[in-house]
Order: structure tokens, then C-alpha cells, then sequence
């Protein structure tokens, strides 16, 4: 089943073609992995997909309803969240106060006396934080947080959300190379349990080979290739142009 | 702090103020306005929380009092005039808010003064509705059906004025440890997470603008009743001004700082106003110049500093 359609997205700045003619669908319940160099309109992508930027051609389906012109939070209520490049935490907050504000979100948090840390958020924002082996920094202020506890933190928050469509930007970036694997496993295995789909833009071929179910290539704002990471991350083209590996059989084609 | 010892404070502070107006008379009208000036800074403090300064809050508390003003001789009830005088300020505060929270930093900042400016111009300008600079004598007014001597309305209006402020105090205190409360930080760090997690920051940023227009509008009745007499000095720019800097004084840290700040500011001013008549505004720069540098939490923490550094001695 389709949860996510992409068809024909185009999004030019200035003269740079972020996306030309973007078509993707997205399975329900897989991990596609979005790969390709710097400026080759990865993010861009999810910006679209997340109503913070508007394609100027194209459309945009989510579970058969069309999403473009649809602001992120109207987007939120239909099960689409995302994290960031940058993690987006509440710097003045605990990590388990940013996630219990996650989950007030979620539950429409406008009550202005009943306190934040009530007892049934504080006890889903424990056990989320436990989920992501976060619970000993769940009393530590977000400011304080090494890079990979904040992309998790950040993770945990769009979680706690309970979408159905999680989009990650980059969750490995400027995260120490020796944690990249395990900080993954650790999500992989959150959003899997809770049987959430996720895209995520994505720069380690070792992370995108272990836990991608399928790979898309971006290649100045197209799709050059998309598959099984198997066969995908082994495309001569794909290790020439993308990754920069050059082979015999990609050399000739370029 | 605990909320055992917030209430503990909160009832100590408030015997200071009743044992200090009694001990010292005509302390009790400095304490009605500092309070009062306290409930404004209150609502300046909600915004400080989503890291947005309104330099024309005195809008909402003018307003209120020209309400008060206009309507005491309709209504001569000091427990009806308030609470109307409080709906208009926040009824219009609503509508402001409505456009003002499109908008922040400088731009939320500017805009409120500007607003404040043009309703001070109203004033100013429309004599024969407003007397112009000459302002408008507040009638005499009853208190719970009764028409009280100078005396008795002085206290009256004080304990009124701490009802009112323990009262909003205990509600805030409330509203920032919410979801609402917290959304207000949060949109000073990240707006744009709020909005990816299906939270409208400009319904939060709203929702604390229509308070703290309620709590100056509360603020500026209270002045109006105690002063009888209003102007449009009220409503002047150095009288937002005078807002955001007993905020900074008193420290954003608590709803505790507000009151602190506005009891020590009315006293600093009451005090060096009568030792040094030309240079009391240069005390009081200087007393800001300071705390600003050496104590950017404010006096609440500079004293919550000293009770922690008392306990770890």
C-alpha cells in the first residue's frame, strides 16, 4: 500500500532546480532512505512533503489526500511529523519536559493551569525516553545535550507526536562516527515496533545499507536511482556520481 | 521553589505590606500603586517568557482606568467598575493581539508602542471627551455598597489590590508550569518546532497578550480608584517604559519579581524623589545599569541567590 505519492514536483531557486520532476511513492511501513551529494534537493524534498515549502508544480498525496497548500501543523494532525538536521529541541526545557510538550501537542495543550509534568504525560514521555535508552538525561536541560542525544531527543519528540510518516533529515549528522550505528538501531527499532514509516536523508552508506529497505538517489534534483540498497549501492553510475567511488564500468559511463 | 514555600512567602509578603501601611500611613497609597503596577508587570513578564518585550503595555492599563474614570459616575462600585474596567482592557487586548502576534522582536515591541502612542494622542487631543492633559477626576465610589471614609477606602483598595495580586500570582504561577505556560518558552527557542508538532504559536503568544492586557487593565482601574485622578500620562510611552523596567528590576524569574520590583521601584522613587528632586531618575538608571550587569535575574535573584548560598554555608 501507498501511504506517500509524489508526483511530478518541481521547485527551482533562483536557477538551481531543487526538484525536476520529482515522482516517488512511499510504502507503508518501509524505511526509504533518500541519498545523494550536498545541494542535490534532499531536503527540499521533505520541506515539500512537510508544507514548509510550496513546489511550484507537482502534487503530493498522503493516504490518497492531497497535501500541498496544508500548513505543518494541519499536517501534524494528519501523521506527518519530521525531525531536523539541526535538532529542534526546547533549549530551556528538559529532555522529558520537550517530549511531555510533544505529547500536550498532540492531546491539544490548552489547558493553562493543569501542570505539563502530569502524571500520564510525565509516565508516556518516561517510557518514550526509554524506548530511546534516554532516560538517564530525562531531567537534563535540552542546552546541555551531546549531538547524538539532541538527534534523538529530537526523534523522541516527533514519536511522541504518533505519526504514522516520520521524515528525518540527516539523523546521523554530527553524530560521533563511533555512535552512528547504534543511534540508529535505536530509532530503527522505535519507529519499527511502533509500525511508523520512515524517509530519511542520509550521507553513510553503512547506516543506508543496514537499515534502509529501499533507497532513492538524488541527483540534481531527480531520482537517478531507486531500489533494494543491494543493488542500488552497488550501480557503478550510483558509486561514480553519488558516493564518488570510481569502478571500471562507472568510469566508462562517465 | 515548592509551592509550600511560595505560599509561605506569599503570606509573609503580604503582612509586610498590610504591617508597613500600618506603621506608616501614607505608605499604604504607594504600596495600592506599586501593587497595581505589580499586576502589569505580571502580564510584561508572560511575554518576557516567550522572549517578547511590549514597549506600550500602558495602553491596557490607561485604558482601564479611563474606564474606571468614564463610568464611576454610572456606576459608583468599586467591585463592579473593576472587573468591567479589566473586560474592556482585555477586550482590546484581544483585538490587538489578534495583529501584534503576527509579529516579533523589535517588530512586537514597536508595534505595542505605537498603538499606545496613538491612544495617548486620543486622550491628549479630544478634549472635549477626554479634558486633554488636564485628565478627569474620578468620582467618589462605594466599596460593596458601602461609601467608605478616605481612610477605610485606602485600605479597602490595598487589600483589594493584594486579593487581586495573590490571586493573578497563584494563577500564573499555574499557567507557566502548563502546557501553555511552557509553549511560551519554547516559542522563544524553536517557533518552528512548535508549529511541526501541530501547535499554532500565534494562538499561545495570543492567549498570554489577552492576559496581560487583563492584568494591566486590573492594575490600571486600581490606580484610577486610588488616585482619583487620571491623565494621559498614563498612557504615555515612558509609562510602558517604566513597565518593562521594573520587570528587569524585579527579575522574570518568579511572579514574585514583578511585585518585588514595583515595591522597590515606587519606594526608590518615592524616597529619592523627596532626598534628591532633580537626580532621582539618575538613581534609578543606575539602580537598572546594575542590575542589569550584575544581576540579571533581578532582585528576586539576587535574594533567591543569597537564601541558596545561606543554605550551603
Amino acid at each position: 500500500m501507498i501511504l506517500l505519492s509524489a508526483k511530478g514536483l518541481k521547485l527551482a531557486f533562483g536557477g538551481v532546480k531543487a526538484a525536476d520532476g520529482i515522482d516517488l511513492d512511499v510504502r507503508n511501513g518501509e524505511f526509504l532512505a533518500i541519498i545523494g551529494p550536498n545541494g542535490a534537493g534532499k531536503t527540499t524534498f521533505i520541506n515539500m512533503v512537510t508544507g514548509y515549502l510550496t513546489p511550484q508544480a507537482g502534487e503530493i498525496h498522503y493516504d490518497g489526500q492531497p497535501l500541498l497548500g496544508l500548513a505543518p501543523r494541519r499536517l501534524v494532525r494528519l501523521g506527518i511529523a519530521r525531525s531536523f538536521q539541526l535538532p529542534q529541541l526546547f533549549l530551556e526545557h528538559t529532555v522529558a519536559e520537550n517530549v511531555a510538550l510533544a505529547i500536550a501537542a498532540r492531546e491539544g495543550l490548552w489547558s493553562p493551569i493543569r501542570p505539563l509534568m502530569r502524571s500520564a504525560w510525565r509516565a508516556e514521555a518516561d517510557d518514550i525516553l526509554a524506548q530511546f535508552d534516554l532516560s538517564d538525561i530525562a531531567e537534563r536541560r535540552a542546552d546541555t545535550l551531546n549531538e547524538g542525544a539532541r538527534k534523538l531527543t529530537d526523534i523522541a519528540m516527533a514519536v511522541a507526536l504518533k505519526p504514522r510518516l516520520i521524515l528525518m533529515d540527516e539523523p546521523t549528522s554530527g553524530v560521533a562516527a563511533s555512535e552512528k550505528i547504534s543511534i540508529v538501531a535505536t530509532l530503527v527499532r522505535v519507529l519499527r515496533t511502533a509500525g511508523v514509516t520512515a524517509v530519511f536523508v542520509e550521507h553513510d552508506m553503512d547506516v543506508v545499507s543496514r537499515f534502509a529497505d529501499r533507497v532513492a538517489v538524488w541527483s540534481q534534483g531527480k531520482i537517478a536511482a531507486l531500489g533494494p540498497p543491494g543493488a542500488v549501492l552497488t550501480d557503478p553510475n550510483v558509486l561514480h556520481d553519488v558516493i564518488g567511488i570510481e569502478t571500471e564500468a562507472g568510469h566508462a559511463a562517465a | 521553589m515548592s509551592r509550600y514555600a511560595d505560599l509561605v512567602l506569599t503570606l509573609l509578603a503580604a503582612a509586610f505590606v498590610l504591617a508597613l501601611s500600618w506603621a506608616v500611613p501614607w505608605l499604604r497609597f504607594v504600596m495600592t500603586i506599586a501593587i497595581a503596577k505589580g499586576l502589569a508587570v505580571l502580564g510584561i513578564l508572560l511575554l518576557l517568557r516567550a522572549g517578547q518585550v511590549s514597549f506600550g503595555h500602558a495602553l491596557y492599563l490607561s485604558l482601564a482606568a479611563y474606564v474606571v474614570a468614564f463610568m464611576a459616575a454610572r456606576i459608583p462600585e468599586v467591585l463592579l467598575l473593576l472587573p468591567l474596567a479589566a473586560v474592556v482592557a482585555a477586550s482590546i487586548g484581544l483585538l490587538v493581539g489578534l495583529f501584534v502576534s503576527r509579529y516579533r522582536a523589535i517588530f512586537f515591541g514597536m508595534l505595542n508602542l505605537a498603538l499606545s502612542m496613538v491612544f495617548y494622542s486620543m486622550l491628549d487631543k479630544f478634549y472635549e471627551v477626554t479634558r486633554g492633559g488636564d485628565g478627569i477626576r474620578v468620582p467618589v465610589t462605594s466599596f460593596a455598597g458601602a461609601v467608605l471614609s478616605p481612610d477605610q477606602q485606602s485600605w479597602a483598595l490595598l487589600i483589594l489590590a493584594l486579593v487581586l495580586a495573590i490571586g493573578f500570582g497563584a494563577f500564573v504561577r499555574l499557567y507557566l508550569l502548563s502546557p501553555m505556560g511552557s509553549a511560551l518558552s519554547a516559542l522563544k527557542t524553536r517557533e518552528a518546532r512548535l508549529e511541526f508538532m501541530g501547535v499554532p504559536a500565534r494562538r499561545v503568544i495570543l492567549s498570554a497578550y489577552v492576559l496581560s492586557a487583563l492584568m494591566a487593565g486590573c492594575g490600571g482601574a486600581l490606580i484610577a480608584l486610588s488616585t482619583r485622578h487620571v491623565t494621559p500620562a498614563l498612557a504615555y510611552w515612558t509609562a510602558s517604559g517604566e513597565l518593562v523596567f521594573i520587570a528587569i528590576l524585579g527579575g522574570a524569574g518568579s511572579v514574585f519579581g514583578p511585585f518585588l520590583g514595583a515595591l522597590a521601584y515606587e519606594l526608590t522613587r518615592t524616597y529619592a524623589a523627596a532626598l534628591v528632586a532633580d537626580a532621582w531618575q539618575m538613581i534609578l538608571g543606575t539602580v537598572l545599569l546594575v542590575v542589569i550587569l550584575f544581576a540579571p535575574g533581578g532582585l528576586w535573584g539576587i535574594g533567591r541567590a543569597l537564601v541558596v548560598r545561606g543554605r550551603q554555608a
